[in-house]
């Protein structure tokens, strides 16, 4: 018999038995992740399984976090009914509107398991592959019956495996690299897979969430990092396993990569779409609203003003990233920029809350899907990049490449941003700011506080 | 007669039920009016139960939002035939009761409001062009289905059918 990939392994440890790509596996999970929007159909399954409690309150993480702070009385109403489940149940891993992402937190605060199975009420709980767990998103009847029962059935996916070799450029990001990865794979080319990421082991945490969260948007039910720092040693695929599909991609030649509306693998290299206007930016998510996007970010924007004409929202993925932000500097310099500053949370990755998208508008996002009504109207469109391509749009108004930006003098920069702003057919209407301190402010910066900015 | 609603590659949750329109954003007695909202208006309210959605490659991808499968099921959709399907949207029509069937070749003989029949047992869609071939479900699937989905089949049965 041939090796295991990582997949295999995991699944095989935790059902017990010799698990091969193909075969039904009936498992324990580890955690099950529950967040706001789904709630109600999850208490619902729950009810109607005739099981009122869940296996193990120890083992069950909830947030607040997709439509949060409740934007209407409906969403308040579930919210107040999310509470009281929680403390009528005891569950005491419970993080409310505020905290953040569910899935930053899930992978920040250390609550994956690596190697273990995690049920996610949420499409992209494939994040917690950034640690080497199996995490996949479920329907909230599946997710009910993984609280009663401590236990899920799952398919043993095949594997497709990315090899990342080299560093990328500066100015480029994993961003880049997993958008240059779906460019290659498409939205269903892993559907029912796992896609085992080598050469990656080394990143920034950060990163990793970004590369496993984003095997979604390839149709994957599982994403997983090999050779985290988290991991235990038995958790590497083993040579001469099996894959489905292989691919390569130098870091090193890969440049900055955007998705074209309405889909997510309509990806091309930046200098396809430079020139495109925007009309909004928002700079977040569970893929990009971490400290170092926002160093990115604000390694453009510190000490300058976005454009007129143009909106930047920034939310950071969790608190810890937001006060660490406030605390370098980071959030005041961005604020001084232009920018609203939303409570760390999905914000409006998803169209629910915190600045949804108008008909007509266009959007920058560093999110991860850019589907048709994703953000708001179905009459918007989203292209989706790095957090530096983001910073650019909100500073000249249009997509452009980061890098002559980064390499530029003061000068020079002035001179570009000035042009391309020339450039941009109008659009929107300027409004008035109160009083222009970008500069004051960040050069006022209590002493100590980082203000160079490592990208 | 049940009638065929057909559909493109690709369709994404967020095509099915918007996410402005969950049942966490307009109560659980309405989100269904807005199942196809943008991407086939009129489509919830002349659908009739027992209709059949007839799709192409990746049915269903995109968020994992069972709301999206539960509109359909509200609105009595008796079955989905597509190429393939994303998967957390394949669990979930298995879930709550919606057999959903990969079929290589539906998409391409049924024309849409053709009336049709969906024959589980006999394996095909029956069309007004001829016999679209399905592919049998696993046992375990079919399992759940015909128990009328899994919180039914676990209330019976107290655990998962037997993983083969
Ligand atoms: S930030 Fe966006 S993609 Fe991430 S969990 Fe929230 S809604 Fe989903």
């Amino acid at each position: 018999m041939s090796g295991k990939t990582l997949a295999e392994k995991i699944l095989s440890r935790v059902s017990d038995r010799d698990a091969r790509a193909g075969d039904l596996v009936i498992v324990p999970i580890s955690r099950v992740m529950v967040h706001d929007s789904v709630i109600d159909a999850v208490i619902a399954g729950l009810r109607a399984l005739g099981r009122e409690r869940v296996w193990d309150t120890s083992r069950v993480a909830v947030f607040v976090d997709h439509a949060a702070p409740a934007p209407t009385p409906v969403v308040a109403d579930s919210h107040r009914v999310l509470r009281e489940w929680v403390r009528a149940q005891g569950i005491a891993t419970f993080y409310d509107a505020g905290e953040g992402v569910c899935h930053q937190i899930m992978v920040e605060e250390g609550y994956c398991e690596p190697g273990t199975v995690i049920v996610g009420s949420d499409s992209h709980s494939n994040s917690y592959g950034a640690v080497g767990a199996f995490g996949a998103g479920m329907g909230a009847t599946d997710v009910a019956v993984a609280l009663a029962l401590g236990r899920t059935w799952l398919r043993v996916p095949e594997s497709i495996k990315v090899t990342f070799t080299g560093r990328p450029r500066k100015g480029v990001t994993m961003k880049d690299a997993i958008m240059r990865v779906v460019r290659e794979i498409g939205t269903d080319g892993a559907r029912y897979a796992c896609v085992e990421f080598h050469g990656a082991g080394a990143l920034p945490q950060g990163d990793r969430i970004t590369l496993a969260g984003m095997t979604t948007e390839m149709g994957a039910k599982a994403g997983i990092v090999v050779g985290t720092p988290e991991a235990p040693d038995w958790l590497y695929p083993d040579p001469g396993a099996a894959y489905a599909n292989e691919i390569a991609i130098d870091l090193t030649t890969l440049e900055p990569q955007i998705a074209v509306p309405p889909r997510v693998d309509q990806v091309v290299d930046v200098s396809q779409a430079a020139g495109q206007p925007v009309d909004v930016v928002f700079l977040g998510s569970c893929t990009n609203g971490r400290l170092v996007d926002m160093h990115q970010a604000a390694a453009i924007l510190r000490g300058r003003r976005i454009a007129p004409n143009v909106r930047l929202e920034v939310v950071p993925s969790s608190r810890r990233q937001m006060e660490d932000a406030m605390a370098d500097g980071t959030l005041l310099a961005l604020s001084a920029a232009g920018a609203v500053i939303g409570s760390s949370g999905c914000g409006p990755c998803l169209g629910r809350t915190g600045g949804v998208l108008a008909g007509e508008e266009i959007c920058l996002s560093t999110a991860n899907r850019n589907y048709r009504g994703r953000m708001g109207s179905a009459d918007a469109a989203i292209y989706l990049g790095s957090p530096y391509i983001a910073a650019v749009a909100a500073l000249t108004g249009m997509i452009d490449d980061p890098r002559p930006y980064l390499e530029a003098t003061d000068e020079e920069f002035d001179a570009l941003v000035a042009r391309r702003r020339a450039e941009r057919p109008e659009r929107g209407t300027s409004s008035f700011r109160s009083g222009d301190r970008s500069r004051e402010l960040v050069f006022a910066a209590p002493r100590g506080v980082a203000l160079e900015v490592d990208d | 007669m049940p009638r065929a609603w057909t559909f493109g590659d690709d369709l994404d949750t967020d095509q099915i039920v918007p996410g402005r329109y969950a049942p966490f954003m307009v109560g659980q007695d309405k989100f269904h009016t807005y199942a196809f909202c943008d991407a086939r208006p009129g489509f919830a309210k002349e659908v009739r139960p027992g209709d059949i959605l007839v799709g192409g490659e990746n049915f269903g991808c995109g968020s994992s939002r069972e709301y999206a499968v539960a509109a359909l099921a509200k609105l009595g959709v008796g079955g989905i035939v597509a190429k393939s399907f994303a998967r957390i949207f394949f669990r979930n029509c298995i879930n709550l009761g919606i057999p959903v069937i990969e079929s290589a070749d539906a998409i391409g003989l049924v024309r849409d409001g053709d009336e049709v029949t969906l024959d589980l047992t006999g394996g095909v869609l029956r069309t007004p062009q001829g016999d679209a071939t399905l592919r049998p479900l696993a046992a375990f699937a079919r399992e759940i289905l015909d128990a009328g989905g899994v919180v039914a089949y676990l209330r019976e049965h107290g655990d998962f059918p037997a993983a083969r």
